[in-house]
């Protein structure tokens, strides 16, 4: 079966005043349909460039600068600027993070989906509407023909980002990139969110890239889990792979800080340090300055590590217990 | 929404009110028209009658409450230089003015609003730089001194338009106007460009600063992210939210077209209101100086309410909240 | 008496602002071109009388037999009109220097007036709030609905012409864009912390005012303020040339313009044409440096 997401060596720069800054570096990993990918990093770590990158919206002084896209085998960075427009929406869609901007604020519910759906599909006004209706229906919205009149201000967060959810089902999309979609929420409303999307996955066959800074939210939702840290992809592996056993020690680190592994009164071990600036990144390996395994080998670059497919970028990677 | 307009409404009562006073008592300030307007030589019984004919002998308070009664009577006045009433004297003037502003209006906003929209897409383009650098001297340079000119560029050097005046004027439906005959356009355009070049710079601004922020904002990535080719997440999306702020200093700045109609109606002798108040400050005409601005302050809180009501039914954020 | 030190924000050294002000200025060669301009025509103007070679001003150095020389043409005094003279006999460009010294004059008083008064009523309504706040920013946005023209014409008409008339009636035109821009700014800065941490000490209400309040809202000022200064010489332009500003015996570029257009039928454009190109030069030289000005504070622009 091919990958409906293939990505390969996608590397993503940005020209600033203090030189280049290579947000995204050489990141590769595949989906396959119906699965979902979470892809976890600190803020910075360039997870939303790469969602960003995949869909060809990176704006200058940024640039895709290497690699490859492939949705369903046809490799987006090779199509012209219109082609890939027309892929955008239809086979690959993308749920942002915060749903108060998304939607704009000026036009109805139903007028932004008519749009969204005549874009791709020669529809008159009504079916559009029916269509999105229908969409609206799919992601659980109750008395959706109603919310379609409404303004965006008009529905409360968890709703917009339901909204927005829909929109990307139009076309039913081979590829659902979704930027931490669920931050902004309510954490009951997060749930069930959750709950539905991997329905989605399951139902459609969508491929699901899951972008989050949250462990805990990935651990229960995705397939598969790949970790950025300073653009790179330090870890790929199944979700009981990297939870179960983390091989790189900045996994493990954001393992051991969330909340909920631990016992109550114990104290809640951290990284130390904070995420470098990309324009400043130490030699070697990223994490070097703070990783309590590092030596003077990870002055180095390190080297790729593949076990039983779990690949990590270590000099020094954790073994399985 | 009815609370909200009946606030509104009084307090732009208060408004005219309070500035109708300031108005009343600057004006009277100037000097006596009296001896602007009779012969130096006449008797001085002559002059006291007249003095008493136009109530200026009377305390200031009272010549106040004179001119408010009357007003309510729809009587202005008269003017002390045409000796007609002032109320005829500004309605015999006011067609050419509305007709100067509504022609420079259309061409600053077919000109700047699309010219605003690319330069804002495309801010770093040489196209997009020069339209900017168009803005900047359309609304520094001086307005008489451009409309100054075109007249010796198109009226003295070339001979293509008429220097100054109004054109014929024709029945058109129930009204007459010069935009009816070639030879009113004729006369038109030259002043009506001078006019609208200041506020196509403000408009070719308002629109570009919108345009950049909504490029950079949440909702047209998405809209991108759907697929939407550019030209309709500008028309579909972007227009309509910067619309808002638009209209809303599109109204305002109506107002000050035609405040502005005064240097423009003055640089090329256009018959109207503007050309009208500059004279009777000149010839110290006091009715009509009183009778113009009171007018000019009426028609700027009309104008400030009409964008406020606008405002509320573009911007459905706006509506829910009546009020304040 | 106890030493009470309040945080202010950080901020750099003022020399290191400076350059890094400049550095960041420099980058766009019209706005030094603009800069240029500006230095080079304040300097000629203040020092027109030791420049040009006559003194417009003085009637006893007027000679009508020199009227409507054209540019470049030697008159009677044994010298070249440059840019010609008028129908006085007047050289030219004696007259615009002279004129655009009193149009500096006039904007720069007029806009320093206009700031002065602008910041302490904003800077007043911001502090105090409440009822004051209100009535004073309701007397400020009502005149900010109106046209500045307008106002200045009125009030010209009212006080009469002469140079501190005419500063008079723009200050009054123009210090409601001050006190709308610095109570705006202001507003913001006194819902921070600093400033409240500033007023929960015994420290006087005008040192809070002056010392912590007044410093974080002058950039945005300092924008309006060229912008402010152009638009006075502008309107200060526009009134002379209206018959309302300054008499041709004190000559301001305005006045001469309006003088000039008088002789555009008869094929003397030049008597309109140079004071015009100063005055244009002028305005939109200041107005690039303020739009360059403002691009290099604005913090969103800042990488």
């Amino acid at each position: 079966m091919t990958a409906a997401l293939e990505v390969k060596g996608l590397t993503t720069r940005f020209e600033t005043r203090a030189g280049h800054v290579t947000a995204v570096n050489g990141v590769s990993f595949a989906v396959q349909p119906g699965r979902i990918l979470g892809l976890v990093g600190e803020s910075g770590s360039g997870k939303s460039v790469t969602g960003f990158s995949i869909l060809g919206l990176i704006d200058a002084p940024g640039q895709v600068t290497a690699g490859a896209v492939l949705v369903d085998g046809i490799d987006l960075r090779q199509l012209s600027d219109d082609d890939l427009r027309k892929m955008r929406g239809s086979k690959v869609a993308m749920v942002f993070q915060d749903p108060m901007m998304t939607l704009n604020p000026v036009l109805r519910v139903g007028d932004q989906m008519v749009m969204a759906v005549r874009v791709h599909r020669a529809m008159s006004k009504s079916q559009a509407l029916d269509h999105a209706r229908k969409a609206l229906e799919i992601v659980g919205i109750p008395s959706p023909a109603e919310r379609l009149r409404a303004y965006p201000h008009q529905l409360s967060g968890g709703m917009r980002q339901r909204v927005a959810i829909a929109m990307a089902l139009l076309h039913s999309p081979s590829v659902i990139i979704a930027d931490e979609a669920t931050t902004a929420l309510d954490v009951s409303i997060q749930g069930q969110i959750l709950a539905e999307v991997r329905d989605l996955a399951d139902t459609t066959g969508a491929a699901i890239v899951w972008i989050t800074h949250d462990l805990a939210v990935v651990s229960s939702l995705a397939d598969d889990i790949c970790v950025m840290y300073a653009g790179r992809i330090v870890e790929r592996g199944t979700a009981d792979q990297v939870i179960g056993h983390p091989r790189h020690p900045y996994t493990q680190g954001l393992l051991d800080s969330i909340p909920a592994l631990h016992e109550p009164g114990q104290k809640l071990p951290q990284i130390p340090g904070s995420t470098p600036q990309l324009s400043r990144l130490p030699q070697g390996c990223a994490f070097r300055p703070r990783c309590p395994r590092a030596t003077d080998l990870c002055r180095t670059d390190p080297p790729l590590d593949i076990r039983d497919e779990q690949a990590v970028l270590c000099h020094h990677p954790l073994e399985r217990k | 929404m009815l609370g909200y307009l009946v606030g509104r409404l009084s307090q732009a009562v208060v408004v005219v009110f309070v500035m109708s006073v300031i108005v009343f008592v600057g004006v009277y300030a100037i000097g006596n028209p009296i001896d602007v307007m009779i012969d130096p030589g006449a008797t001085q019984e002559i002059r006291e009658n007249l003095i008493r004919q136009y109530g200026l002998d009377l305390p200031l308070w009272q010549q106040y409450f004179t001119f408010v009664g009357n007003v309510f009577q729809g009587d202005l006045g008269r003017s002390m230089v045409y000796n007609i009433s002032v109320t005829s004297l500004v309605f015999s003037r006011l067609p050419a003015t509305v007709e100067l502003v509504m022609v420079s209006v259309c061409i600053a906003t077919i000109i700047g609003i699309p010219a605003g929209l690319y330069a804002g897409y495309k801010p770093d383009s040489i196209a997009a730089k020069l339209i900017m650098a168009l803005s900047v001297l359309g609304f520094s340079v001086p307005t008489f001194w451009i409309g100054m000119l075109l007249i010796m560029g198109f009226a003295v050097n070339l001979g293509w338009l008429p220097s100054g005046g109004r054109g014929e004027v024709a029945q058109f439906l129930w009204f007459k106007t010069s935009l009816a005959t070639g030879d009113g356009w004729a006369h038109v355009i030259m002043p009506a460009v001078n006019l609208s070049l200041f506020k196509m710079g403000l408009m070719i601004r308002l629109t570009r600063a919108g345009m950049v922020e909504a490029m950079g904002a949440e909702y047209v990535r998405f809209a991108r992210a759907q697929g939407l080719p550019d030209r309709q997440i500008v028309f579909g999306h972007i227009l309509r939210n910067i619309s808002i702020p638009i209209i809303t200093v599109f109204g305002l700045e109506l107002g000050s077209t035609l405040a502005f109609a005064v240097v423009t109606e003055t640089v090329f002798n256009w018959p109207g209101v503007g050309k009208l108040i500059i004279d009777s400050i000149l010839q110290l005409d006091r009715p009509v100086m009183v009778s113009y601005l009171v007018m000019v302050v009426l028609l700027f809180v009309l104008i400030n309410l009409a964008v406020d009501l606008i405002y509320a039914r573009l911007d459905p954020r706006v509506r829910l909240k009546g009020g304040s | 008496m106890v030493d009470v030190t309040v945080q202010t924000p950080p901020v750099e050294t003022r020399a290191v602002r400076l350059r890094h002000f400049w550095s960041d200025y420099r980058r766009s060669w019209v706005a030094v071109l603009a800069l240029a301009i500006i230095t080079t025509l304040v300097l000629a103007s203040f020092g027109a009388p030791f420049l040009v070679p006559q003194n417009p001003y003085d009637l006893a150095q007027l000679d009508w037999a020199d009227a409507f020389l054209r540019p470049g043409q030697t008159g009677s005094g044994g010298y070249v009109h440059l840019l010609g003279t008028d129908n006085a006999g007047r050289d030219m460009l004696s007259a615009i220097l002279y004129g655009l010294r009193t149009s500096f004059v006039i904007g720069i008083t007029a806009g320093i007036l206009a700031l002065i008064l602008g910041i302490s009523i904003g800077l007043t309504a911001a502090y105090f709030g409440g009822r004051i706040e209100a009535l004073l920013m309701r007397i400020v946005d009502l005149q900010l609905s109106m046209p500045a023209i307008l106002l200045a014409l009125v009030m010209a008409a009212m006080l009469g012409q002469g140079v501190p008339q005419i500063v008079l009636a723009l200050v009054v035109a123009q210090y409601a864009y001050f006190a709308r821009t610095t109570h705006g700014a202001a507003s913001v800065e006194r819902r921070k912390d600093y400033i409240e941490a500033a007023r929960s000490t015994p420290l006087p209400t005008r040192r809070i005012l002056f010392k912590h309040l007044l410093p974080n809202v002058l950039p945005p000022l300092i924008v309006v303020a060229t912008v402010q200064v152009a638009s006075a010489i502008s309107l200060e332009a526009t009134l002379s040339f209206l018959g309302v500003g300054l008499p041709l015996t004190e000559p301001s570029l305005g006045s001469l313009i309006s003088n000039g257009f008088k002789y555009i039928h008869a094929g003397r454009s030049w008597l309109s044409i140079y004071p015009g190109i100063f005055l244009m030069v002028t305005v939109v030289a200041i107005n690039l440096v303020g739009d360059q000005v403002r691009t290099v504070i604005d913090p969103r622009n800042s990488r």
